[in-house]
């Protein structure tokens, strides 16, 4: 059987769609990570700024894997590796 | 086959980087890219204010006015920053990431100049990346001799070298990568809202481009020169 490239793009985007499912991750990670934050500013109201650059640092590498699933979806609809040229 | 299948109906949806002109070298076919013409540009702004800087530190007074305050907040808070986080080792290293820290930050923000940011390019966060790949194995070098990198490479057992040193391959590739995906989320995010949104797109994108560009952009070089910063200093070592 012979898979024209309309196909091979049509699987690329579901491809893409299920690969920005990485998302769920860091988000959970993220929304763990501003939870704690806050609660450690309830506690200690004066270490407020450090609170807040630390939770920033970890949240931006919480994001990381996040960021692969996005730059897989737009390898995929993009630059379309996949079809054939 | 064509670009429009996929966005057909919005031709003018355009955030690739394109080549501007093109030449062989060693039988090698190398392109001058809208990236290197945006970073020259990121460039010639940080130099002017270089020379502003120097000027105005240079008849500066006791007190301090104007653009001379700006300058010594710039170089206060940068100084601070890696005080804070490297410690002894901070005077050492004070150049390198204050440097780094104000050519991403401006190569961030120069979205909001119409700009395509150059770290959009996998090509110069890639070079930024290996820049603190190098610096690290240097240090490591320098500060542990061969027998401490040897000691730390096989640090539970010998037989985990191989995975401590993807380890350490891994570094670059994720610093990388992060600033990176980060930025260019940001502009194909602005490119889709201006390319299908045209009409509409009048004053509300400004918003936007506050968190894509801004906050988005210091958060990352944050990030950055955090990240490096502690990756020096653990090959520097307490001791």
């Amino acid at each position: 059987m012979e898979f024209n490239n309309y196909f091979i793009l049509g699987c690329s985007a579901i491809g893409a769609g299920l690969a920005v499912i990485a998302g769920i991750g860091p988000g959970i990670g993220q929304g763990i990570a501003a939870g704690h934050a806050a609660a450690a500013v309830g506690r200690n109201p004066g270490a407020k700024s450090d609170i807040t650059s630390t939770m920033l640092l970890g949240q931006a590498v919480a994001e990381t894997t996040g960021l692969y699933g996005l730059l897989i979806a737009m390898l995929l609809l993009f630059v379309k590796p996949l079809v054939v040229k | 086959m064509g670009q429009g299948i996929l966005l057909s109906g919005a031709d003018n949806i355009d955030f690739m980087i394109h080549g501007i002109f093109s030449y062989e070298l060693f039988g090698q076919t190398f392109w001058i890219t809208t990236s290197h013409v945006c970073s020259l540009i990121v460039m010639l702004i940080i130099i002017a204010f270089i020379f502003a800087a120097n000027r105005a530190i240079k008849k500066g007074s006791e007190i301090p006015t104007g653009f001379q305050n700006v300058v010594e907040l710039v170089v206060e808070k940068l100084d601070g920053m890696v005080d804070s986080t490297m410690g002894k080792c901070a005077p050492a290293f004070r150049n390198y990431i204050g440097t780094i820290f104000i050519f991403i930050l401006v190569s961030n923000i120069s979205g909001l100049l119409g700009l395509r940011p150059p770290t959009a390019d996998y090509g110069t966060t890639l070079a930024l990346g290996l820049m603190t790949f190098t610096l690290i194995h240097f240090n490591k070098f320098k500060h542990q001799k061969v027998k401490g990198v040897i000691a730390g490479l096989c640090d539970p057992w010998p037989f985990w070298a191989p995975i401590n040193m993807i380890g350490d391959i891994a570094v670059p590739i994720s610093l990388s990568l992060r600033l990176f995906a980060n930025i260019l989320s940001g502009v194909v995010m602005m490119a889709l809202i201006y390319g299908l949104l045209g009409k509409i797109a009048l004053f509300w994108p400004a918003a936007l481009h506050v968190y894509f560009d801004l906050f988005s952009g210091a958060i990352q070089t944050y990030v950055f020169c955090m990240l490096t910063m502690t990756y020096i200093s653990d090959a520097v070592g307490t001791e």
